[in-house]
């Protein structure tokens, strides 16, 4: 899940809604798409954009904690399969951005409110990738939580998006899978290797737990966004289905989940578990997180460093057409 | 025909070949998520991909004809910088993009050649490996060219950055198309072409792309040499300093 805490508008009741509004909700309560040049309620159209925008903006940056290990990777086809997968990434954000716009912004509009700290990206790329472990666990367990709340999202009622989403959840199963392949191998090497193993699930369980995003009692925003259909589950829900999946995974790699509040619950079969720490969630998000301002700035630098490299080639553009206009002219 | 050849001088010049995919895939993967624009990120990594799986098949090939029960993965992560065959063109550093773009089109024009040429190898392993490579190579040229061209003739900022990337790169090129005994061996056997027989058709798309990006070719310059014979630049043994990190901090592990 990249989109975290996403601003949507206020509930609107049936009384107040406008006949159009009525006729957008029963679309969408019939399961119909909603397409690009179709009427829309703003609020549906502003909260998409932050969304999907933020989800976007999760991909590019997180090319960075990845990227991070490329040059490292420890065999030559580690390091093919990362890049590969580094690829897709950047690739998925190409997609996403040419979905939000469709929804009339543009991606350097995006990219001006991600650079100037309007605009997020997901919490857990701010935090850094230390040993090659590290992205073993980006793959089994940041993809793998992304993957629970995409793979809703593919029956999300926008259809540009839901287009992207059944794209994007193709690869990223793929990724995981990798992520964990990466797990098995270091869980069942050498002592060090364990080690290193131990400690990525250590420091990677609670930033990947974050990535629902807060509470349901405390997510102010979900009400109408479900009701639009822009988001499917709670994120208390994505949660359970999260832990319930990843616990049997780390028992099998012989690791240990860092919580010793977990335990399996009979009566709702499920595994208890504990929250993270919220408050570190909100310093994260508020930009105190251990790779916020790296983060950023390596964006903000690529971007201003390759000013000149944009506008060398709109330059080009503009002569190439000028030049093409008056062979016309002379042909004529 | 392989058996007929020295086999120390086919492995030395499958490591040239496989050493200039390695090291320049390396140096092209260091722009990940960096890049002046999403499609640029893209297409780099995508190059870079390329470069490596080249690399997974010429350094596999030479591990092979060595014998001595080495691995491709061996060959990268375990020799020092002085047993490294790479041109000292795919280590220098990045600079800014239009000198990684420069780098990368003086390189595919020569890489592009060489391919074409091995596809008529007498070694089927070899034949092999540039049928497949040359496809990727192709792409990696048109793409190099196309930019180097937008770039020259774009912004006069753009200009002077892909006429200084031009001009401090170029006095590596040179070195392409020298050959020693080696060299001379796997074109007796006919495993390969002539280094110096490639330059006809590399001039001639240096020269073309040049002038059509309106930039002013260096001419005849003084050429650097010694990265074919393991004398390198200062700037290898930071790449394999961090290359090859994890391989050499726990010797035995497998990854």
């Amino acid at each position: 899940m990249y989109a975290q805490m996403v601003k949507s508008e206020g509930m609107k009741s049936r009384e107040d809604m406008t006949p159009e509004e009525i006729a957008f909700q029963e679309r969408i309560d019939r399961g119909e798409k909603i397409e690009p040049k179709e009427w829309m309620p703003e609020g549906y159209r502003k909260t998409l954009i932050r969304q999907i925008g933020q989800h976007a903006h999760s991909e590019i940056v997180g090319q960075l904690p990845e990227g991070n290990w490329i040059t490292r990777a420890p065999t030559l086809e580690r390091k093919a399969i990362l890049l590969a997968k580094v690829q897709d990434e950047a690739g998925h954000g190409l997609y996403l951005y040419s979905a939000a716009e469709t929804l009339g912004v543009s991606r350097d509009e995006l990219l001006d409110a991600l650079h100037a700290g309007k605009m997020k990206y997901s919490s857990i790329f701010n935090y850094p990738t230390l040993n090659w472990a590290d992205i073993g666990a980006v793959g089994w367990l940041v993809d793998g939580a992304a993957i629970m709340n995409q793979v809703p999202l593919q029956r999300t009622s926008y259809g540009p998006y839901s287009r992207a989403m059944i794209r994007i959840c193709k690869e990223e199963s793929f990724h995981q899978r990798q992520g964990y392949d990466i797990m098995m191998k270091m869980a069942a090497g050498t002592p060090e290797q364990k080690e290193m193993a131990q400690d990525a699930l250590n420091r990677f369980w609670y930033p990947a737990l974050m990535m629902f995003g807060p509470s349901d009692k405390d997510s102010v925003h979900s009400a109408q966004s479900m009701a639009w259909k822009i988001k499917i589950n709670t994120n208390d829900e994505l949660r359970q289905k999260f832990v319930d999946q990843t616990v049997p995974q780390a028992h099998y790699l012989g690791l240990t989940v860092p919580d010793e509040g977990l335990k399996w619950n009979e009566e709702k079969g499920g595994w208890d578990f504990s929250e993270p720490d919220w408050s570190e969630f909100f310093a994260v998000i508020a930009g105190n997180g251990p790779c916020n301002t790296e983060r950023l700035e390596a964006r903000v630098t690529a971007w201003e460093d390759g000013a000149w490299f944009r506008d060398g080639l709109m330059a080009h553009a503009k002569k190439a057409d000028a030049r093409r206009a008056a062979a016309r002219m002379a042909a004529e | 025909m392989g058996s007929a050849v020295n086999q120390a001088a086919f492995f030395e010049w499958l490591c040239r070949i496989g050493d200039n995919c390695l090291i320049l895939g390396h140096r092209v993967s260091e722009w990940c998520g960096h890049s002046p624009v999403l499609e640029e990120d893209i297409a780099l990594a995508n190059q870079a991909l390329d470069l490596i799986g080249q690399t997974q098949f010429w350094l596999g090939l030479a591990a092979e004809v060595e014998g001595k029960g080495r691995t491709a993965d061996q060959l990268a992560y375990l020799r020092d910088a002085a047993a490294f065959r790479n041109v000292l063109l795919v280590e220098r550093p990045n600079g800014d993009f239009g000198n990684t773009l420069m780098r990368q089109f003086l390189f595919d024009a020569w890489h592009i050649e060489l391919l074409r040429a091995l596809e008529k190898s007498s070694d089927a392993r070899v034949a092999e490996i540039a049928a497949k490579a040359v496809k990727e190579v192709a792409y990696h040229l048109e793409r190099s060219a196309d930019l180097v061209i937008r770039l020259g003739d774009g912004t006069e900022e753009s200009r002077a950055r892909m006429q200084k990337a031009l001009d401090t790169l170029y006095p590596y090129t040179g070195e392409l198309f020298m050959a020693d005994a080696s060299d001379e061996a796997v074109v007796a056997a006919g495993i390969a072409p002539a280094p110096a027989s490639l330059k006809a058709a590399w001039d001639a798309t240096v020269s073309q792309v040049l002038a059509e990006s309106t930039l002013t070719h260096p001419g005849e310059t003084y050429q650097h040499k010694g990265g074919r014979k393991g004398v390198h630049s200062e700037h290898l043994g930071y790449i394999l300093a961090e290359m090859q990190f994890l391989q050499r901090a726990y010797p035995g592990a497998t990854w």
